[in-house]
């Protein structure tokens, strides 16, 4: 990202980010199609897996909305085949709902985030923009479901405190994000700024993603998401 | 079966029931081999705890009783055959001290009182007899004890997955192969046994020893032949039978899918056609049926009058469906529910209502986290919100039904607003709140 602010700070607030769709659903593909067309350039669509796998390596997306459940292995399945050859393209997964059982295991899996499918077009570019900038999107319930994993327990021993662990301040944005609180509400309501408020959710969500916690593990295992 | 000396003695009405059994039904007395503290077989160990002996009585007796002809062992053996093992409800124990010595004694005995009894009487006409029979009760015990419905039943995998999956697949390979032998070898001694005794007791009278053998040579190679032909036959019978049993699996798993699909899913469906122009209604039944699809597939279900999480997702589901919003509900920890925590969920059951009626937007946030010595629960809504200085006379809702509730419980409220702003009620409550509320009454 680096070279195109370098390249074009006049027409920054004018580059469109390019966005893939990955859905098996056509009518859904469509309507997203249209809803963000004002906002994002969509640069290609995938139906399957393979097709996805293909799309993305020749059309280089800044970010790419993946549906969680496809034929053939899902969203997952796409995150395992490009995350190592194509490291700069950034994931945004697409559920039906926001519950944990649907989405940890995208996230876990190198998802920067992700959004439910009821969402509003302004939302979902927004959210689109967020993850494009290397930060991450975190629902309610993903926040509560993080809170709930990483609940200090005096019994269970910690591994690596600076993965295992989250710090006060992370705990208090994560509490106000499952409150319901935007960026910018936290922001406020914590004296900080919204940078410091993105930094912080990025770092849970590297925690999250990295952290070998017992329940992290054994909740991912139960739902064999490892 | 020639052995029947194991009917357990009927037991008394005032004998206290075993520890191992569940308080809540009269249970029988009953009479088991012992899994822990065994030498042999655990026939004398059992024994000695049903008849309230100590173990080494019941050990010496057995031992005693192999001068009767070896007596002993035959009942030994005839009890192993038929008692079941002690089910598994404690723990294992580990062996009582001194058994390994004791065995070890009781078995020196053992041989000397056989190697007496062959100086004085020689190997005798019974001896031979008690032997066979012997040999009888043995394969018929082995043959037994595969047979016992309970062996299958027993190995502790209660994860339905791999239930079903044993189900479908059978027993693993090593199991089974284990089973035939034992099967096998057990028809075997029983063969062997009745062969002998017959030729004991045949009326011919000299019956050659090497006769019955051979004749039983024959019949193993006709039988064996008789097997390989049959053997394919079996196999596809035993084949149908497998596959008739994933198929009724198959067809009980669609059925409850169907059922549940069609009572729920459909109905909503036609509902929602009917409703189409009415959105907040389709909204309602959309979302109603997302939850309850929701539960189906992912929730453990726990009671909403036992635990605090489950009786807030209850109460969001019930404003969600009487005021057609959505809910966004995060719970964090869980509680036991009791009264303070009962009277939590009604206050934000209340503040709920009020977002839903009067902040005029589609979604509340309901976030509650279970800490260790509170809980706290937050309303919020993106609505209108209203000037805090006028909750006084026009919000008895939020006066009477949050504030007060909460105090009375030893818990706080808070409201915040501000006209445009939204409204956020702040709820917590000590988790001592029941004795806390009372000592200030």
């Amino acid at each position: 990202m680096s070279e195109v602010s370098a390249v074009s700070a006049v027409s920054e607030p004018e580059r469109r980010l390019r966005v893939y769709l990955v859905d098996d659903h056509a009518m859904f593909r469509a309507g997203v199609r249209a809803e963000l067309g004002n906002f994002v350039d969509v640069v290609g669509e995938a139906g399957t897996v393979p097709e996805a796998v293909a799309g993305i390596t020749q059309a280089q997306p800044d970010v790419v909305l993946l549906d969680v459940h496809m034929p053939e292995g899902g969203g997952r399945a796409v995150l395992e085949a490009l995350r190592r050859t194509q490291p700069q393209v950034k994931f945004l997964a697409l559920s039906v709902s926001d519950a944990a059982e649907d989405v940890i295991g995208l996230i876990r899996a190198g998802a920067r985030g992700y959004v439910t499918k009821t969402i509003s077009p302004e939302q979902l570019a927004d959210a689109v923009r967020r993850v494009a900038e290397d930060d991450a999107v975190f629902s309610p319930r993903l926040a509560g479901f993080v809170l709930d994993a990483f609940a200090s327990r005096p019994d269970v021993p910690v591994a690596d405190p600076e993965l295992d662990q989250l710090t006060n301040r992370e705990r208090e944005v994560l509490r106000l994000l499952a409150r319901g609180y935007a960026y910018k509400e936290i922001a406020k309501e914590l004296y900080i700024s919204i940078k410091t408020v993105e930094t912080h959710v990025s770092n849970v969500l590297r925690k999250l993603q990295m952290s070998n916690r017992y329940e992290l593990s054994r909740w991912a295992a139960d739902r064999r998401l490892v | 079966m020639t052995i029947e000396p194991t009917a357990a003695p009927p037991r008394p009405p005032d004998q206290p029931v075993p520890p191992a059994g569940p308080p809540l039904a009269y249970q029988p007395r009953r009479l088991y081999r012992d899994r822990d503290g065994r030498v042999v077989a655990g026939v004398a160990a059992g024994l000695a705890e049903h008849l309230r002996l100590p173990t080494v009585v019941v050990r010496v007796a057995f031992v005693a009783l192999l001068v009767a002809n070896g007596l002993g062992a035959l009942l030994y053996i005839g009890f192993w055959a038929v008692l079941p093992v002690a089910p598994r409800t404690t723990p294992r124990r580990r062996r009582p001290p001194g058994t390994t010595l004791q065995a070890i004694g009781l078995f020196a005995l053992a041989a000397g009182v056989i190697l007496l009894q062959l100086q004085f009487t020689g190997f005798g006409l019974d001896a031979t007899l008690v032997g066979l029979i012997t040999l009888v009760a043995l394969g018929a015990g082995i043959i037994w004890h595969q047979a016992d419905p309970q062996r299958r039943r027993r190995d502790p995998a209660p994860a339905a997955t791999s239930a079903l999956r044993r189900a479908v697949e059978g027993e693993t390979e090593g199991v089974r192969r284990w089973f035939l032998v034992r099967m096998l070898g057990g028809g075997l001694l029983i063969i062997f046994g009745i062969i002998g005794i017959l030729g004991f007791f045949a009326p011919v009278g000299n019956v050659n020893l090497s006769d019955v053998l051979l004749g039983l040579i024959f019949s193993l190679l006709a039988l064996a032949g008789l097997v390989l032909t049959l053997a394919p036959l079996l196999n596809r019978v035993f084949g149908q039978l497998r596959e008739e049993r994933v198929a009724r699996i198959r067809e009980q798993e669609r059925a409850e899918v169907a059922a549940m699909v069609h009572d729920q899913v459909l109905h909503t469906l036609a509902l929602i056609q009917r409703s189409s122009s009415d959105q907040a209604s389709v909204v309602r039944l959309a979302r109603g049926q997302e939850r309850s699809l929701r539960n189906w597939l992912y929730k453990p279900s726990a009671s909403p009058t036992e635990r605090f999480a489950a009786a807030l997702e209850q109460a969001a589901a019930e404003v969600e469906d009487a005021f057609a919003i959505t809910v966004e509900t995060v719970v964090v920890g869980d509680a036991e529910n009791n009264d303070s925590v009962a009277a939590l969920v009604a206050a934000t059951r209340e503040a709920l209502v009020n977002a839903a009626r009067h902040a005029k937007v589609g979604t509340v946030s309901l976030y509650a986290e279970a800490e260790e010595e509170t809980l706290s629960v937050y309303v919020r809504d993106r609505g209108v919100g209203f000037d805090m200085s006028t909750m006084d006379d026009d919000r008895h809702g939020v006066r009477g039904s949050i504030i007060g509730r909460m105090r009375r419980h030893g818990g706080q409220a808070q409201v915040r607003s501000a006209p445009g702003e939204g409204t956020e009620v702040e709820l917590t409550l000590p988790r001592t709140g029941v004795a806390a509320s009372e000592g200030r009454q």
